[in-house]
């Protein structure tokens, strides 16, 4: 099963390879994992997302992680009331006469056109992981030419920051 | 008042009680050895950096103390690694200061330069590279701190040669500031009040105990414990010393080289309550048949080791200080005669033998003669082989810290360096080395060191003409091809001490044995024994890896 962690560091140098360097180690299986800056100067957010087999592998997981001396709090946001994000940038394959066929499936999608070259065309998403499945998955008779994805972000919708929680 | 990096960080070391510390220069290190030459902080120079990473991890596990060790980049900082891994797997406390090659240098393969951070990170509780010169004694403060507090290990500072030369003000923090590191003391009450309702209930219950209670210095707590409830004992590697060997509820070592009273109270127990292990799987065998029966109890200060490779029934996480005490307090006796009944019957029945020789020396009894030489008050530092797991078997340990041994990495060249530190830190104890004639060589260079500062470690070589152990894993799961674990050509290690600097004797027969090991004794400084025992002789009994512990071979 899939759990997604919220894990708040200090922003230091080094922490980055201290969590890739304990996960790697310790072989546990992260599906992605994203960085970013937060409300606060010195502390990084980093989302987790974990395929583990049960919840003793999961608690593995954060007991481990909370070791490192730069990992402040792990919050478990998989059972907690959260919205889930995920951006996908796609290049597809966008001839003249497909064009308005995609148009029309970005904004089904309420998706994106974000840049258009003769050829091709560049969209973007933001949604839940299985929206934009679903949009590469329907994209693809037209020919992907590359995807990006940021990995999932999340935040519970809690009023209470997960540095409090 | 205005000073360089380097005189920061050696007035750091002094706030931190430093007065010695193990090390080898190098380019990147010299305005720290500059720092050093006059400040009164003892700097033992060893022959390799391992050996100097090996003497300050003994110099720790025998004080308690936060041991210390410093290198040059590159390849003197990888030459710690070996020592760094080692003592990161048995939790010690060292501070690791590697040089590095100057800020501007790094990231352009410079001359010496090695990305030890990066190295280390997987070895290390922490590690941190300086990047700006006001970091440098922050940085120094947080290593000392999360060295020895919470579950110890090694940290490693890596300090830029640029950072050495630039000048700053001493202000040594007071206090650590790290928002993600809060070591617990105090646990949950509540869990010790389940342990001990699970004590009152229990028929069959057995105490595992580890490291733990030898870092932690609990060792009269948990005997008050065991005289209170007369439960029995048994312990893995890294516990002995932390219950009297010789006590009459003391079952001996748990596992792969165990007794048959430890490996069979375990099988068949109803309650086992490990506290400070971390059920390797030397001890635990087979774990789907570890304790089948058993409720397991885990006390430790780690989080992370409930449930990693056990899955523990009750958990009680915090300083065992904290939770020996909880639980003295609030226990009661269980009624458990039959039980003790049976687990004594099997220790009496079932004890650890050898054959006896009158010509050959059996290597058991070596150690036998050395624990009755030394009344069972010596430190006993290993190397690693089927020595080191005789020295576990035979020497009766009375006391916390008194057997220095790398159990978790099994480290060959680890005894001889790990004995100076030991040595240095306790100059009134009597400190032996218990080697083969393989891991000796692995750090054979040392003998100079310990004859440079006339330490009195006698170092006895159980000289079995070859990788003992690794013959003894070829002879029974390999149909006897013993391939590359002969050593086709002898060293003569007496000579070989002789020639650095300490007093050599190599004694051939049983007859030689005890008079030869009184002469080491009665021998100022420091001597090596090569002590031919017998070439073929099997540590027993023996849980082949991957069996249940109560399959055992012979025993
Ligand atoms: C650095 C290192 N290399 C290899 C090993 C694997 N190993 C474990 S025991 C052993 C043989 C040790 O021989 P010796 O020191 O003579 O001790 P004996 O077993 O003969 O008592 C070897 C090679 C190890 N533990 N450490």
């Amino acid at each position: 099963m899939k759990y997604t962690l919220a894990v708040l560091v200090e922003n230091r140098p080094g922490v980055l390879t201290h969590i890739s360097g304990l996960i790697s180690r310790r072989a546990f299986n992260i599906e992605s994992i994203t960085a970013g800056s937060t409300e606060e100067p010195d502390m990084t957010r980093i989302t987790l997302v974990v395929d583990a087999e049960n919840e003793d592998e999961l608690e593995q997981v954060v007991n481990q992680l909370d070791k490192l001396v730069y990992v402040i709090k792990i919050v478990n946001l998989t059972k907690v009331d959260s919205i889930n994000r995920d951006m996908a940038l796609i290049k597809v394959r966008a001839l003249p006469e497909s064009r308005s066929d995609i148009v029309d499936i970005v904004s089904i999608f309420r998706a994106k056109i974000v840049d258009v070259h003769p050829e091709t065309m560049v969209i973007e998403l933001t949604g839940e992981e299985d929206k934009i499945d679903a949009l590469s998955e329907v994209l693809k008779d037209h020919g992907i030419v590359e995807i990006v994805r940021t990995g999932k972000i999340a935040l519970s919708r809690s009023p209470v920051a997960a540095k409090n929680n | 008042m205005l000073m360089n990096g380097a005189q920061a960080l050696v007035k750091s070391l002094k706030s931190e009680g430093v007065d010695i510390l193990f090390g080898y220069p190098g380019g990147a290190a010299l305005t720290l050895y500059d720092a050093l030459y006059d400040s009164g902080i003892r700097h033992i120079l060893t022959r390799h950096e391992q050996g100097a990473a090996h003497a300050a991890d003994g110099f720790a596990r025998a004080t308690g103390k936060v041991g210390v060790c410093i290198s040059t980049s590159g390849p003197g900082a990888t030459n710690l690694v070996t020592g760094i891994a080692t003592a990161y797997m048995d939790s010690v406390p060292v501070v690791f200061i590697t040089s590095q090659v100057a800020t501007g240098l790094i990231g352009k393969d410079s001359f010496q330069e090695a990305d030890i951070t990066g190295i280390t990170t997987p070895i290390t509780k922490h590690n941190v590279l300086v990047k700006k010169p006001q970091d440098l004694l922050k940085c120094v403060k947080e290593a000392f701190y999360i060295a020895r507090t919470g579950r110890p290990g090694p940290v490693l500072v890596d300090i830029p040669k640029d950072i050495f030369a630039a000048k700053m003000d001493f202000t040594y923090p007071e206090t650590v500031k790290l928002k993600g590191y809060k070591p617990i003391f105090a646990g949950e009450k509540c869990k010790v009040s389940l342990v001990a309702d699970a004590l009152a209930q229990a028929k069959k219950p057995v105490f595992f105990i580890g490291g733990g209670i030898n870092i932690a210095g609990v060792s009269e707590e948990f005997s008050r414990l065991i005289e209170k409830t007369g439960i029995p004992v048994t312990t893995s590697l890294m516990g002995m010393g932390g219950f009297p060997s010789d006590h009459r509820l003391n079952l001996g070592m748990l596992g792969m080289h165990g007794t048959y009273a430890a490996n069979q109270a375990v099988t068949q127990c109803d309650l086992l309550i490990g506290v400070g292990v971390r059920f390797d799987d030397r001890v635990t065998g087979l774990v789907s048949r570890f304790a089948p029966n058993a409720t397991v109890v885990h006390f430790d200060i780690d989080p992370a080791e409930i449930n990693k490779n056990i899955k523990t029934d009750i958990r009680v996480v915090g300083d065992l200080n904290w939770s020996l005490s909880q639980l003295n307090s609030i226990i009661t006796n269980p009624d458990i005669s039959d039980w003790q009944c049976a687990v004594m019957k099997w220790k009496q029945e079932r004890p650890l033998t050898f054959d006896e020789d009158t010509r050959e020396i059996k290597p058991q009894s070596v150690i036998q003669e050395i624990d009755q030489l030394t009344d069972g008050n010596a430190i006993m530092v290993t190397d690693t082989g089927q020595h080191q797991m005789w020295t576990a078997q035979y020497y009766t340990f009375k006391k916390p810290r008194t057997l220095i041994t790398s159990g978790g990495l099994g480290t060959m060249g680890f005894g001889l360096p790990a004995a100076i530190g030991a040595q240095l830190g306790c100059p009134d104890q009597l400190v032996w080395a218990i080697s083969g004639d393989g891991s000796i060589m692995m750090n054979c260079q040392e003998i100079a060191t310990a004859a440079e500062h006339n330490l009195p470690i006698k170092t006895a070589i159980l000289n079995n003409k070859g990788l003992g152990m690794v013959r003894q894993w070829q002879r029974m799961f390999y149909q006897k091809r013993y391939s590359g674990s002969k050593h086709e050509r002898g060293t003569d290690f007496a000579k070989l001490a002789e020639a650095l600097g300490a007093k050599g004797i190599t004694v051939k027969s049983a007859q030689e044995l005890r008079p030869a090991l009184e002469e080491a004794i009665k021998t100022p400084g420091p001597v090596f024994l090569d002590i031919w025992v017998s070439e073929d002789e099997d540590v027993l009994p023996m849980v082949p890896a991957g069996a249940a512990l109560d399959e055992m071979i012979g025993g």
